[in-house]
């Protein structure tokens, strides 16, 4: 396998408002299997989170932030659940611990996923937060938090919008493989 | 060499390196990749709109429709048109309805998977297919799109959780209850990102159908993949299912491992977990007398052949009172073939079950027993989250099949040990 390749990649700051959801928030109650016959971001968007409390996704602001506790997204590999979040407006999730298929899909779709217990425990509903995902720094309401920073090259799928154009982008510079 | 685990050898051997290290991101070579009615067609869309018009190779990817068939409406019957299409367009492996059933289990029964074997595919339970020693994970459907267009995914390898399985395992006690317990034991994100190794005395007495509902659950945990080593038992099951030449490993004397949990399996009950986690397993003498509405028996975590003959020993001759229902759901349509050339199905007819086709059925809440508002459910699945199969305001209790049978027989959460042992009733 290839190298690490050092590419510089230049990932967008992030800025918008917390909205908080507790500990396994797992993918039925992001999104119920029975919306998930769309694939549509804008029609899977109004009921995001709906399982968790009707009428959640009318709150949310693009730009803004969800907050999690312990293990979110577990259940079914759907990724529906990430297209709902992004639907409703979402930039960003940071939680204590992430499901590890919700992960993936999350940064194979291009929706920077943190972790950081301490800002998980600490942010409040409503506080602004700033984070710059290259770093894994999170500026809430003053205070900074670090999130790991992602390997480089999960840097360069986010910094392509996710892992299909990423592929792609690969592809025509003649290799298919992903750097390990 | 650096002595490694099961999962380890398989990944490194298909990364191309002699040895990885758990936290190491590699890119490995996958030799099947699969995807269903409901991933299938978000990953086909995904290589549509980024000009990707060739799979990698055709051979290595199988399309199952199962969440979703024979479908109940026409977006679903357009979903798996769309999986059909591709398939006939590129020469890829298509189970037609009536003759397939649900992935996971398919997939073993085909011989799609053998021991040494790397498989990723488009469902979180794609884990299942550890049973038979391979590394087997769950993506979604974007991964799987990227799997399919280049061969190759990314991974970082996972730390690996033995789970030693001590002892024999009591009447009625199956491997759901092992895992019920485990769950109960480590909880919803005990194995995150981990490999869990079965090994122990007990897999002795484990058929393939029994090691699959060890792997299948392994997700419930968090964790990446489930795998039982290959022994000579799993040697007779594949070696009359593939052709192909492909190479068991095990894990190597002193390999490293994070951590190991005991389960005394001769001590353990028929657990049932309580709504709305599968981590909430509590022994079933403890719940008996719960009322229920509905008796799911089926899903690829207790759908599968040894699962419906245990519940059919206990149905048979016995008939389900008025104030409860039963819905059977075989996991393939080979396992209903069986079923029905042993007499299961009618024993289940006979009780007053509704026999469906091979298919997800009820499990995801999509078709052929979705549950209302209020309404009580007894599955044999695997998960028993809010809403999970219908109704938000629906409670799921999770058993192994033999506690369904004992519950449909009564209409209230019931020991099966009072249904064959005891006094009166059921004697
Ligand atoms: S039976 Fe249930 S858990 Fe298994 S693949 Fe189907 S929907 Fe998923």
């Amino acid at each position: 396998m290839s190298a690490v390749e050092e590419v510089p990649v230049t990932l967008p700051t992030i800025r918008g408002r917390v909205h908080r959801v507790g500990d396994h928030v797992n993918t039925d109650l992001i999104i119920p299997g029975k919306y998930c016959l769309t694939t549509s971001r804008e029609r899977l968007g109004p009921h995001c989170l709906e399982g968790w409390e009707p009428g959640f996704a009318r709150r949310v602001r693009p730009g803004d932030v969800l907050v999690a506790g312990e293990n979110f997204g577990g259940g079914s590999s759907r990724e529906h659940a990430v297209l709902a979040l992004q639907g409703a407006g979402f930039h960003a999730v940071i939680a204590a611990g992430f499901a590890r298929i919700f992960f993936r899909n999350a940064i194979n779709l291009g929706l920077p996923v943190l972790v950081c217990p301490d800002a998980a425990a600490q942010a409040a509903d409503g506080d602004l937060v700033e984070i710059d995902v290259g770093q894994g720094r999170i500026l809430l309401d003053g205070r900074v938090f670090r999130a790991e920073p992602y390997p480089p090259f999960l840097q360069e799928i986010l910094a392509h919008g996710g892992l299909m154009p990423y592929v792609v982008a690969r592809t025509r510079a003649g290799s298919s493989r992903p750097t390990s | 060499m650096v002595a490694q685990t099961i999962t380890e050898k398989i990944l490194a051997s298909h990364a191309g390196l002699s040895s990885v290290r758990p936290g190491q991101f590699i890119t490995a070579r996958v030799d099947r990749v699969m995807a269903h009615d409901i991933t299938g067609p978000l990953a086909l869309a995904q290589l549509e709109a980024h000009g990707i018009d060739r799979p990698f190779d055709p051979e290595r990817i199988v399309l199952v429709p199962d969440h979703l068939v024979p479908s109940p409406t026409a977006q679903a019957a357009q979903a798996i048109h769309r999986l059909r299409a591709f398939a006939r367009r590129h020469g890829v492996t298509f189970f037609e309805v009536g003759r397939g059933g649900i992935a996971h289990i398919l997939l073993l029964e085909e011989g799609l998977v053998a021991p040494g074997e790397l498989v990723v595919g488009a469902d979180s339970h794609t884990c299942t297919l550890g049973a038979v020693g391979a590394f087997a994970t769950g993506l979604g459907s974007t991964d799987t799109a990227a799997a399919m267009a280049t061969g190759e995914v990314w991974l970082r390898v996972p730390a690996t959780i033995r789970v030693r399985l001590e002892g024999s395992l009591p009447r009625f006690v199956m491997a759901k209850d092992i895992m019920l317990a485990l769950l109960a034991q480590i909880g919803l994100d005990g194995a995150a990102y981990r490999a869990l190794e079965f090994v122990g005395s007990t897999l002795a007495e484990l058929d393939l159908d029994e090691r699959a509902t060890l792997c299948n659950m392994a997700v419930e945990a968090g964790a990446k993949n489930g795998i039982v080593p290959p022994d000579p038992r799993t040697l007779a099951y594949v070696e009359a299912r593939v052709a192909r030449p492909f190479t068991p490993v095990v894990s190597d004397p002193g390999a490293d491992y994070l951590d190991e949990v005991v389960i005394r399996c001769s001590h353990l009950e028929p657990l049932v977990a309580e709504p709305h986690s599968p981590a909430r397993g509590r022994p079933v003498s403890e719940l008996a007398g719960l009322r229920v509405d509905q008796v799911f028996l089926g899903s690829c975590t207790n759908g599968k052949l040894t699962d419906l003959r245990v519940a059919a020993a206990l149905l048979r001759g016995r008939r389900i009172p008025p104030h409860v229902r039963m819905v059977v759901t075989p996991a393939t349509q080979s396992i209903y073939r069986e079923a029905l050339a042993e007499g299961l199905l009618e024993v289940f007819v006979q009780a007053g079950a509704v026999v469906t086709g091979a298919s997800c059925g009820a499990c995801p809440g999509l078709h052929t027993g979705v549950l209302g508002p209020g309404e009580v459910c007894l599955a044999t699945t695997n998960r028993n989250f809010r809403g999970r199969m219908g109704s938000p305001e629906a409670r799921i209790y999770l058993a192994n099949p033999a506690v369904a049978a004992a519950t449909a027989l009564t209409g209230v959460l019931t020991d099966p040990r009072a249904v064959v042992g005891g006094e009166g009733l059921f004697v």
